[in-house]
């Protein structure tokens, strides 16, 4: 009960905060609209641009949920380190990952107003109606999607803790991401040696289970390889981020990069 | 002499630490990654709407790109200061402030014009576009007045930053204004009217349609005719900067302001 409360407190926190901040909220919803509508404005110059843009509406709005998380996750700990409180984070009693996780699920959580917002901009916009086979399992596939983005940004995290522009890391991973992920292209297009690397992205599963119960496909096997993945990096980012967390207490670095 | 002292060394030592020299691994990740990553999405994309060739799509994002340091380092160079609580150190100094300022954009220039050389080249490889030598020096050029255009809106946003507290925002919004209405990835005549209207007063709109025509091996004429263009809406937009910057900079003065936003 008190790790559940631990979670949910954090979280409820960090997306508060966030609600605060320009560029973690506010920015952090608007960017990725600014790629979505660049994106929509090239498949409705395209030939099959109803259909085309409706798979375009969905992969557009799932990249919300990445962009909010990936440079913000990447430079969390920098934060913590550069606002003095790292050093209290780190002696807390309490696993350091159990701290890190609700703060990249909270803005993963932002990705979900990125969500919201690029399905109303493209009903409102370009008049891309979401007619969706299985709306249940919809809703499913997404919240699955935003807690994997949100294991992965604590996997980004932990890994980046040494980098001192561990933002620059962030953001130059959004668009490779995206790409990846086959949010708007599909993965055979893409390089034959790209696909492993797609399928151990767990955002990968979660795309291809929301696109499958948009279409009325079957659901249930992406989403427990999306599962399956973020529960594999929820126990790597844990292991790692003990690691960490025990080398620079042994070498007196945790205040430095 | 002292003017030019202070545009250049100023500038370079004002450009240095913008990016934090101890670790010059930053550069990779923001100006390499980052616009091969952006041409190969809207290449990928482009190619799974079929609507244009990679060619159209190297040329526009590897333009734009040039957008990251020209709008967040001019940014930055008035945020940061306020930020290291250097920036009344500054502007309490007796110096000229064109030479000041003028001298904080050249490195900016500079690092655009570079970050899109590499993305044109190193992209062209990737995507295998073939680039001809008589194509060189006109894309050279387009790149290169682009990346003044762009210093030129970046001056603004660092004026702005004079009143704004979040610096890293406007640069972000202004780049995603760019990549839609400039058409980066969108042929203009596909673009609605009014983004198209607009699109015309921006930066890097006639650069990039210079580049590409360069591409489609047109006359040398309406290439020339972007690139004055290009040019015009950089001097434009630098003199509005540079008014800005000292408009605020007085009324932060007048009003004790300086130091908070």
């Amino acid at each position: 009960m008190r790790v559940l409360r631990l979670l949910g407190l954090s979280w409820f926190l960090q997306l508060k905060m966030a609600s605060r901040s320009a560029f973690d909220g506010a920015l952090a919803v608007a960017y990725p609209l600014f790629f979505a509508t660049t994106v929509l404005l090239i498949f409705r110059s395209g030939p099959g641009r109803q259909k085309a843009l409706l798979a375009a509406v969905i992969g557009s709005a799932v990249m919300a949920v990445w962009s909010a998380t990936s440079t913000r996750a990447a430079f969390l700990l920098q934060q913590e380190r550069h606002l003095g409180t790292l050093e209290l984070l780190v002696v807390a009693p309490q696993p350091f990952a159990l701290i890190l996780v609700p703060v990249t699920l909270a803005m993963a959580t932002v990705g979900i107003a990125g969500i919201v917002t690029t399905l109303i901009w493209g009903r409102v916009v370009f008049d891309v109606s979401l007619v969706v086979t299985q709306p249940v399992l919809f809703v499913v596939g997404i919240l699955v999607t935003v807690l994997a983005v949100g294991m992965m940004g604590f996997l980004l995290s932990v890994a980046s803790v040494r980098y001192r522009g561990a933002w620059a890391l962030g953001t130059a991973l959004e668009l490779p991401v995206w790409l990846v992920c086959g949010f708007l292209v599909p993965l055979s297009l893409l390089p034959a040696w790209v696909r492993p690397i797609s399928w151990v992205l767990a955002p990968t599963w979660g795309m291809d289970a929301i696109r499958a119960a948009t279409a009325g496909g079957a659901v249930w096997a992406d989403l427990g390889g999306c599962v399956g993945l973020l529960a594999a990096y929820a126990v790597v980012g844990t292991v790692l981020s003990r690691r960490v967390i025990t080398s620079a207490r042994a070498h007196a670095t945790v205040a430095l990069a | 002499m002292s003017s030019l002292r202070l545009l250049f060394r100023g500038g370079i030592t004002s450009y240095r630490a913008l990016f934090g020299w101890l670790s010059p691994w930053l550069l990779i990740p923001v100006f390499l990654v980052g616009p091969l990553a952006q041409i190969l999405f809207f290449s990928f994309i482009g190619k799974t709407a079929g609507v244009a060739g990679p060619s159209f799509y190297l040329v526009g994002n590897a333009i734009q790109y040039a957008a990251i340091p020209c709008l967040f380092a001019m940014g930055s160079t008035i945020g940061d200061e306020r930020q290291m609580q250097t920036l009344s150190l500054i502007l309490v100094a007796p110096a000229r402030r064109v030479p000041l300022y003028l001298g904080r954009t050249l490195p900016v220039i500079v690092n655009g014009f570079a970050v899109a050389l590499f993305g044109l080249a190193v992209g062209s490889v990737i995507l295998g576009v073939t680039l001809h030598p008589d194509q060189y020096l006109p894309l050279l050029a387009a790149i290169g007045v682009s990346a003044f255009a762009c210093t030129g809106l970046g001056l603004v946003t660092g004026a702005l930053a004079l009143r704004v507290r979040e610096t890293a925002v406007l640069p972000n919004v202004i780049f995603g204004i760019l990549l839609i209405f400039c058409g980066v990835d969108v042929q203009r005549g596909a673009l609605p009217s009014w983004i198209r209207d607009v699109g015309a007063w921006l930066p890097l709109t006639h650069g990039i349609a210079a580049a590409r025509l360069v591409l489609g091996r047109s006359a040398a004429g309406p290439v020339a005719a972007d690139l004055l263009r290009e040019v015009l809406l950089g001097v434009l937009y630098l003199a509005v900067g540079f008014a800005l910057l000292i408009w605020f900079e007085q009324e932060s003065r007048r009003r004790a302001t300086l130091e908070r936003s």
